[in-house]
């Protein structure tokens, strides 16, 4: 009896080791591998100012943005609507690692050229890292005309800005930034003007649906431009993505799109009416 | 003493039952095929799990969807965020039976596989066709097979309903080898 009772439960046994599931089986088989966290930020932009996405090797952009004035000017001037501020730009991926970009502004008819590298990536799995910092560099020369006693040379003309983009993507819907920026501009328009400007960025992307995000950025300054009266800039974006468009719809206190301009020369103030609707269009080939 | 004797029998039958004839890949291929008249769009994935038991016939697949490479990286990125949605559906999986496995050996075989499919947190109930050699150190299968986007419920937008086809080819090739666990 003990027999048959001892039988049938071995063969219960190996019935049952037997049924395993295959599924599990590939589940203990699977190796860890390194996930490379993509897409914290759908363009290369938050709002005005750079995110640490890249363009990929070989992969060009082209990006036509939009500032109308203010739009508390009111009817007269459609509000902000008659003004505008356009910057386009080709934007390339020289590898999967380092992009850039050239660009015109009409603002001040100013040229500028960057340099942005992927230095290292937010992982998960194998190498595991909790957040990505890329590196941005560039240069912007002013070419507009200078009224008469106050000419310029070229050299004079030049800005640089240094970011350091550090950015996590915490889950699929929402991303952060802090951006640490410095600005140093060769020729300052009063002595009290600072030649080197330092900034804190912070920026955001929340996402509404698969393809729509709500974006914010602001940027705090530690010395401030004396000969006009500055502001931090402050800027609200909406993302819509389609294949290989990325369209953004944003209000901002800055008519201009470039960081020596946007970061240290904005006068407007966002609460009191003084907001930018504007829009970035970007294509990529 | 007899029961004793027994148990070992018996544990000596449940190991061999245990050690079952089991073949598995780490490196199954499986890619994909999207043609519309304005765009191809293709990916492959060289790092899929499969296991065959070949004392059941029963097989199942575990495909990484991240996994997944295109030639833009663009499309790659479009295809995890906002088609398959990799970070909420990390795995495709097969679980399925290959029909009449016992009798196949030594040659080329075309063979039916009914599974069922799960993607995009969709499970559909398919039978594929496939081409399978299996000797004594290797079980080999090859195949297409088409899927319905809308079935596994990923959607395509209106304004690139032109660049990307509701029906995807997918091809496979799996070398299971003989696993020892």
């Amino acid at each position: 009896m003990k027999k048959i009772f001892l039988n049938a439960f071995l063969i219960l046994a190996s019935l049952q080791l037997s049924s395993q599931d295959l599924l599990d089986i590939l589940e203990s088989e699977a190796p860890v591998i390194e996930n490379i966290v993509s897409a914290t930020f759908k363009g290369t932009r938050i709002v005005n100012g750079h995110s640490i996405e890249g363009r990929k090797d070989k992969e060009l952009e082209f990006i036509i943005a939009h500032r109308f004035g203010r739009v508390n000017t009111g009817f007269e001037e459609l509000f902000g609507l008659d003004q505008s501020n356009i910057r386009f730009s080709f934007e390339y991926g020289l590898s999967d690692d380092l992009t850039a970009g050239l660009g015109r502004s009409s603002f001040e008819k100013t040229y500028d050229g960057y340099l942005k590298y992927s230095l290292l990536k937010q992982k998960t799995g194998a190498n595991a890292f909790p957040f990505a910092v890329s590196l941005f560099g560039s240069v912007a020369a002013k070419s507009q005309k200078a009224i008469a006693g106050n000419e310029r040379t070229f050299v004079e003309s030049l800005f640089y800005v240094g970011q350091v983009l550090i950015a996590k993507k915490i889950n699929s819907s929402l991303s952060v930034q802090l951006t640490p920026t410095y600005v140093h501009r060769n020729l300052t328009t009063i002595v009290a003007d600072p030649h080197d400007i330092f900034a804190l960025g912070f920026g955001t992307r929340v996402k509404l649906s698969k393809r729509v995000s709500l974006n914010a950025e602001y940027y705090q300054q530690f010395q401030k431009l004396a000969a006009i009266n500055v502001r931090n800039s402050l800027a609200f974006g909406v993302d819509i993505e389609t294949g290989g468009h990325v369209f953004q719809i944003i209000l901002s206190n800055a008519i201009t799109m470039i960081e020596k301009s946007f970061i240290t020369e904005t006068t407007g103030n966002f609460f009191g009416g003084d907001i930018h609707l504007g829009f970035n269009l970007s294509r990529t080939f | 003493m007899k029961i004793l004797s027994t148990f070992f029998i018996g544990l000596f039958l449940v190991s061999f039952a245990n050690g079952q004839e089991r073949f598995l890949t780490k490196k199954g291929m499986i890619s994909f095929f999207s043609e519309t008249p304005i765009e191809n769009i293709e990916a492959q994935n060289n790092q899929v799990l499969s296991i065959v038991d070949a004392t059941s016939g029963k097989m199942a697949i575990a495909i990484l969807m991240k996994s997944f490479m295109f030639k833009k990286a663009l499309m790659q990125e479009h295809f995890n965020e906002n088609y398959v949605e990799s970070d909420k559906y990390p795995k495709a999986t097969f679980k399925g039976d290959i029909l009449d496995f016992d009798k196949m050996v030594g040659i080329e075989t075309t063979a039916s596989i009914k599974g069922n499919l799960t993607m995009h947190g969709v499970t559909n109930e398919t039978t594929i066709e496939a081409v399978i050699k299996r000797t004594v150190d290797l079980v080999e299968m090859t195949g297409d097979f088409f899927i319905n986007l809308s079935d596994f419920d990923v959607k395509i937008p209106s304004i690139v309903k032109n660049s990307i086809s509701q029906k995807i080819k997918v091809s496979f090739r799996f070398q299971h080898k003989p696993y020892k666990k």
